[in-house]
């Protein structure tokens, strides 16, 4: 049975019938065209399909679309605004973290959160924040070093603001 | 055209499909979705060994929103990877021989149709004996998991010997004679297998797909869908991960490229994570053993090694696999005399194949940890004691493999020195150590899978008034970078930025062949076919300006995007205004190039395998912490240096280093693709023990130990700017000198991966009642061997040709 869903996507709002069975997970790639969401396992074990909700990273494997309703959603797709990139994705990119990429996504949308929340987390707490975030390319020192340096840059922005 | 310091080469660079990846965009096969797209769920076998009686569909078919089921008589041909075996077939028509192995597909509006009407099948199986170990294979001929093979369920046996290695080790001062077990892991993907099949307008079939292998897809579909390849297209899509574990052509693919034609509607599989594990190919669980003979110098006198692989229940790549066993134990150290026997046996497990290093980490681990016991035996540093065996550079080892350049002596002087080892080794406290271990790889095989004399890479260029460059490629982009190295290697070439470069690569179509992304292969081989193709595109440009501005082409200088007089660099002209030039004066502008390696030295059956146009080599130094009471290990810091050549893309180099790492601590510390028996009442059938990422333990980043990387760059000259491979390389040594430092921390010798706190603990308990301070296999079987193939080394006038083999049986055999 479809079943209707209203919530934020990206900011922008979305009015839609979705199967009741599905994931959030489902209908964000195959109902709203979102692939940029992956997924490893369907299970919750990977991180690959992590998104925010709410600001907060959830798994979008095990939530169910509905109860995204009147939540507020993003995406990695959400991630670059007015054409500039996110400095999590610069910072990614410019220095190795995406091998394949895959988990990618997942992973800049958990980091996305825990930057949010903590401007200036050490490497612990960047591991501790993605330690539910498997990549099996990179052995992850370059991603943790990626969020780093987009602590790093997003801190020199804010003080040049301050000027 | 002169000389200048390279502008892209050797810097590290932000990857040219950086942005697609941060973004969300790379579209990988499961991204893919079509009007009118159906999707396809397998039905997979519940037995592990059993005829199949009666499969009736009737119910499935039946379901609302079915399209269509297929069974193992709607595709009858068999395939495989290697052309020696061929035993695969998309469905199986007869029997099962494994818990997984396909029965059944249902194409349906949606997944969960899908799903659901495959349960709805009712399959009749008569059920044989289960094969679930290599003793059980050894031990029982009949009945036969497959109806060719060496022997009963002997899938391969080789047996090669290069000089009287009996003799040598019997003259030796000291003889070793270890016994080392390797488990089988996988490759865990992050990506789930992928695959969607259509028909294009012209009614040719088109295949997405997740595969490492484009090629050798297009040539299984062709066989086993009876069609001319010529009207298969197929597309390989960037890999989320491959590392061995999609270079197989699959039975989802064939299905449902099937179905797409049948139905001539789009078709899409995606597997669960449950089937990634069962599909496999990873690491064949090895049992070895090494008698090596030492002189009282510490020279090795000859070392005769013999391995057991475990194979699973189809052949896969695993001839290869099994002589990789033996192939690459000369490439490092010195061996004057070497004797390798291996043997691989069919089981009713998920087949084993190809995972980074393919069949040679195994009897790695086994040497290097053997080398660490004779060092300690003769009381000499086992860092100073390999720097005095390795092998020297341009040199031809005992079994005929071509060394050219090697810096594996700069590799361990590296680690040692950045590790301080020298203040570590054996004078940490108890349960801190430090262990080193070396290793080699291929940068590319020096033959292809099937027999030709055909280029292993070709690539096309086009380049247009626009000023822009497409570059054409049959390589397949898995993560590693490949897209980046043809590019940065034509844009270093031409002049211009990467960013002027467009690839078009891994499609059967669109570009000329690439064997695919195995092997370490595709940055020497495509490397070199890429600059051959960019050179020729560069002296056709500088042939029109040097015409145009009266300077000979010998001065000109292609930089900058620019192409000008080396004496009077503002003198020039833009790139875009040469290939208008060019285009003006020679007609459209499109170039080739091509490679091939050189021929193998080695002339003997199996010396195909491991020859290379040069090797890599590693060595690292991992420090570890055992808690002595619980056995639990930490990896607080490993020192890696890796021979390279040259560095491409030195950000690319160090993640490909640096995600060796993680994995190989992966295969040291956890990871194990292991099995068991369900309890009687629920069939007792033979099943993963565990096909979940949750229970499959693989390192976090909370595991990661801090890693120091070194680059060892001597250009080598068989390499594209004297590159060399990376991918594969550096996890080889990691296995090893985890053992041989939980060996320095606590005093217990692990000769089995991977190495766990219950092994560690195990093996204290044995220390402490007076036992053998050791966890690891206690023999190797008897094992009723070929005569080995006589193959003189160089040194004792050999030829490269075996004395005893009959020449009709060099040729290689190719099954239909």
């Amino acid at each position: 049975m479809k079943i209707r869903i209203t919530c934020t996507v990206n900011d922008e709002p979305v009015d839609l019938l979705a199967e009741d069975y599905k994931t959030l997970l489902e209908v964000l790639r195959e109902d709203l065209g979102l692939t940029g969401t992956k997924h490893g396992c369907e299970l919750g074990e990977c991180g690959a399909c992590a998104v925010l909700v709410d600001g907060e990273p959830v798994l979008s494997c095990l939530l169910l679309a509905v109860e995204s309703e009147g939540r507020r959603i993003e995406t990695v797709e959400g991630l670059a605004r007015d054409g500039r990139l996110h400095p999590l994705q610069e910072s990614f990119a410019d220095l190795g973290a995406a091998q394949c990429g895959y988990c990618i996504p997942g992973m800049l949308m958990t980091a996305k959160a825990l930057l949010d929340r903590e401007p200036h987390p050490s490497r612990e707490r960047i591991c501790e924040a993605l330690s539910g975030n498997l990549c099996r390319c990179t052995g992850y020192l370059q991603i943790v070093e990626a969020v780093e340096a987009a602590a790093k840059s997003a801190e020199g922005k804010t003080s040049a603001e301050a000027q | 055209m002169t000389g200048r310091a390279p502008r892209v080469i050797g810097r590290p660079r932000r990857r040219v499909d950086a942005r697609a990846k941060v973004t969300g965009q790379t579209r990988f096969a499961d991204d893919i979705m079509l009007p009118r797209m159906l999707h396809c769920r397998l039905l997979r076998s519940t037995q592990p060994h059993a005829q199949i009686v009666a499969i009736d569909v009737s119910k499935a078919t039946a379901v609302e929103g079915v399209h269509l089921v297929l069974t193992g008589k709607d595709l009858p041909i068999p395939y495989g990877i290697l052309p020696v075996s061929n035993d695969e077939h998309a469905l199986c028509p007869d029997k099962v021989r494994f818990v997984g192995d396909p029965v059944a597909a249902v194409v349906a509006r949606d997944e969960v149709t899908a799903g659901h009407a495959a349960q709805q099948i009712d399959v009749s199986y008569e059920p044989l004996r289960t094969f679930a170990s290599p003793a059980d294979s050894l031990a029982h001929d009949e009945p036969r998991i497959h109806d060719y093979g060496d022997h009963g369920n002997v899938h391969k046996a080789v047996a090669l010997q290069f000089g009287d290695v009996d003799a040598a080790i019997a003259g030796a001062d000291h003889v070793f004679d270890d016994v080392f077990f390797f488990e089988g892991s996988t490759h865990l993907p992050i990506e789930q297998h992928a695959t969607v099949a259509l028909k294009d307008p012209d009614g040719k079939l088109v295949v997405y797909s997740s595969t490492q292998t484009p090629h050798y897809l297009h040539r299984a579909l062709a066989k086993a869908l009876e069609m001319p390849a010529a009207h298969i297209r197929v597309i390989a899509t960037p890999n989320g991960g491959g590392f061995g574990g999609k270079s197989d052509p699959f039975n989802h693919e064939i299905v449902v490229a099937k179905a797409a034609l049948l139905l001539d509607r789009p078709v899409k599989i995606c597997l669960s994570r449950e089937e990634v594990f069962l599909c496999h190919r990873g690491r064949h669980p090895v049992l070895m053993r090494f008698r090596t003979g030492v002189n009282g110098d510490g020279t090795i006198a000859g070392m005769d090694l013999q391995t057991l692989l475990d194979g699973g229940a189809y052949g896969s790549y695993g001839v290869a696999s099994t002589f990789y066993t033996g192939a690459l134990q000369t490439v490092t150290y010195n061996i004057p005399r070497y004797r390798f026997r291996g043997c691989r046996v069919f089981t009713n497990k998920p087949p084993c194949g190809p995972k980074r290093g393919h069949g040679t980490p195994q009897s790695r681990f086994g040497q290097e940890v053997q080398l660490d016991k004779v060092a300690e035996h003769l009381r000499v540093d086992p860092a100073e004691f390999r720097l005095r065996i390795v092998v020297p550079p341009d040199s031809l080892t005992a079994n005929y493999m071509r060394v050219k350049t090697i810096g594996l002596a700069d590799c361990i002087r590296r680690v040692v020195d950045r590790s301080q080892w020298k203040h570590k080794f054996r004078k940490l406290p108890v349960g801190r150590g430090v262990g080193l271990a070396c290793s080699s790889y291929l940068s590319g095989a020096g033959l292809p899978i099937y027999w030709n004399d055909m280029p292993h890479s070709g690539v096309q260029l086009k380049l247009d008034r626009s000023g822009g460059v497409t570059a054409f490629c049959g390589a397949t982009e898995i993560g590693q970078g490949s897209d980046d190295v043809l590019v940065g290697l034509i844009a270093e070439v031409l002049g211009i930025d990467p960013f002027d470069v467009r690839a078009v690569t891994g499609d059967t179509d669109l570009t000329p062949v690439d064997l695919g992304s195995y092997s370490s292969r595709v940055t020497l081989m495509m490397g070199n076919a890429a600059i051959q193709a960019a050179e020729r595109a560069r002296d056709i440009l500088a042939s029109a300006v040097s015409d145009r501005l009266g300077i000979p082409s010998d001065r000109l200088v292609f930089a900058d995007r620019r192409v000008f007089d080396s004496e009077r660099p503002e003198h020039g002209l833009t790139f875009q205004e040469c290939v208008c030039l060019a285009e003006a004066k020679f007609g459209t502008i499109g170039t080739v190039g091509s490679y091939t390696p050189p021929k193998s030295p080695g002339h003997y059956k199996g010396g195909g395998v491991g020859p290379t146009p040069t090797y890599s080599y590693s060595a690292s130094v991992v420090e570890v912490e055992v808690d002595p009471q619980t056995g639990w290990i930490t990896v607080p810091r490993v020192w890696i240096a890796h021979d390279i050549g040259c560095a491409l893309n030195p950000a690319l180099v160090r993640g490909q280093i640096e995600g060796a790492v993680y994995m190989g601590l992966g295969e040291a510390l956890m990871e194990e693709q292991a099995f068991r028996r369900l309890p009687p009442r629920l069939s007792g059938a033979l099943v993963h023990k565990f096909p979940s990422i949750l229970e499959y333990k693989s390192p976090t980043s909370l595991d990661m130990p801090e890693i120091f990387t070194d680059l060892i760059e001597h250009p080598d000259p068989e390499g594209p700017f004297g590159a060399k491979e990376v991918g594969q390389g550096p996890l080889l040594p990691i296995m090893p000198a985890v053992a041989n430092a939980v060996y320095d921390a606590i005093g217990v010798r692990v000769d089995q991966i991977p190495v766990t706190p219950e092994k560690i603990v195990r093996a204290l308990q044995a220390k402490a009642a007076g036992k053998a301070a050791r966890s690891g296999p206690a023999a190797f079987p008897d094992i009723d061997w070929p005569e080995p193939l006589l193959v003189s080394p160089p040194w004792e006038n050999g030829d490269g040709r075996a004395s005893n083999e009959n020449k009709k049986s060099t040729k290689v055999v190719v099954r239909s």
